[in-house]
């Protein structure tokens, strides 16, 4: 045997050190991530901006997502931009205003008037579907909305 | 004889797999991308949308077409053209005949094609941002010395006023068809 009395002994590596690099990593992650909303049904690729303002309080924004649908779901859907709420392509434009009800009806009434929308939207939407998704929000009282953006670096 | 007994202690090599375990959670739930955007606040809703009621000359107005080509009153221009623009009509205080005559009625209406691209608009109405976040920079620097970044709410409220954010956005044409 090699642990005897006096005998030689290998070496090992401790490993009582790894929970601990490793919650040191969990802990990084939990702190720097958000999580994930909901499963994107839609490809969006982000037009480029230099005017950019951060979201703050991620609770109180609804997400609104706009454009062609990803590879998975063009048989059921098509290739043209289609609008996703949570976790479902719309049939209609209509429904964003149930949906807006919905979100408003889950947060405290002092914070209601808080309240954002992100519009996440491809770059290569045609402006006809978001005029009629900023007509549904005006209507619902959803007046606070943000076009979600990417940082353009250098001059246009 | 001796017998000898161990220290009893918990194993602790299972801490390692549990924290791995965690760890994947998060890393597969979570997205690092940082949420950022135009902020823009719409006017409430009104059955019958009136016509501005305001002289033409403290209206500066920008229309896109489907073809995302770019007019500003009434002559044909690049995107690049637009900051400069903005920050012409706001601070022109009645110099120049057709642009405002203070920066608390001017007003910058933008008016697009229902088949404009998106990218399109958002880089015409991050320009005219653009232009209102110049002035306001700049009145910031002439009055405190300081960016407007860094003023105390209050001072930042006074520029807001004198600078007010007047987008107008009229009702889409729809030639795209």
């Amino acid at each position: 045997m090699f642990r005897r009395k006096g005998g030689k002994k290998t070496p090992k590596i401790s490993t009582a050190s790894l929970p601990d690099i490793v919650f040191m990593l969990l802990f990084f992650f939990m702190v720097a991530t958000v999580m994930r909303e909901s499963e994107q049904l839609v490809n969006i690729k982000y037009p480029k901006a230099t005017e950019l303002q951060k979201l703050e309080k991620k609770s109180l924004v609804s997400y609104i997502y706009v454009g062609p649908p990803t590879t998975k779901y063009k048989e059921k859907y098509g290739t043209a931009p289609r609008i996703q709420l949570n976790d479902a392509i719309a049939d209609d434009v209509k429904e964003i205003r149930t949906f807006i009800q919905n979100e408003r009806a889950a947060k405290p009434e002092k914070l209601q008037n808080k309240m954002t929308t992100s519009l996440k939207v491809d770059q290569d939407t045609k402006m006809g579907i978001i005029t009629d998704i900023k007509k549904e929000l005006r209507k619902v009282g959803a007046l606070k909305i943000n076009y979600s953006a990417a940082q353009r670096v250098g001059k246009l | 004889m001796k017998i000898q007994r161990d220290k009893a202690s918990i194993n602790a090599s299972s801490m390692a797999d549990i924290a791995f375990l965690l760890l994947v959670f998060f890393l597969v739930t979570t997205s690092m991308d940082i949420d950022k955007g135009i902020m823009v606040v719409l006017p409430p809703h009104v059955d019958d949308p009136s016509t501005l009621d305001y002289h033409a000359k403290e209206v500066l107005e920008i229309h896109l077409n489907a073809k995302n080509e770019l007019l500003i009153e009434g002559e044909e221009a690049a995107i690049k053209d637009i900051k400069e623009m903005v920050v012409t009509h706001l601070d022109n205080n009645g110099k120049l005949q057709n642009f405002s005559t203070s920066p608390q009625k001017a007003i910058v209406s933008i008016q697009n094609d229902n088949g404009t691209t998106y990218s399109q608009y958002i880089a015409v109405y991050n320009e005219i941002r653009a232009g209102y976040n110049q002035v306001r920079e700049q009145k910031a620097q002439a009055d405190h010395q300081k960016s407007f970044e860094n003023l105390s709410l209050e001072q930042k409220k006074r520029i807001k006023t004198h600078y007010p954010i007047k987008i107008s956005e009229a009702e889409p044409t729809n030639f795209d068809k």
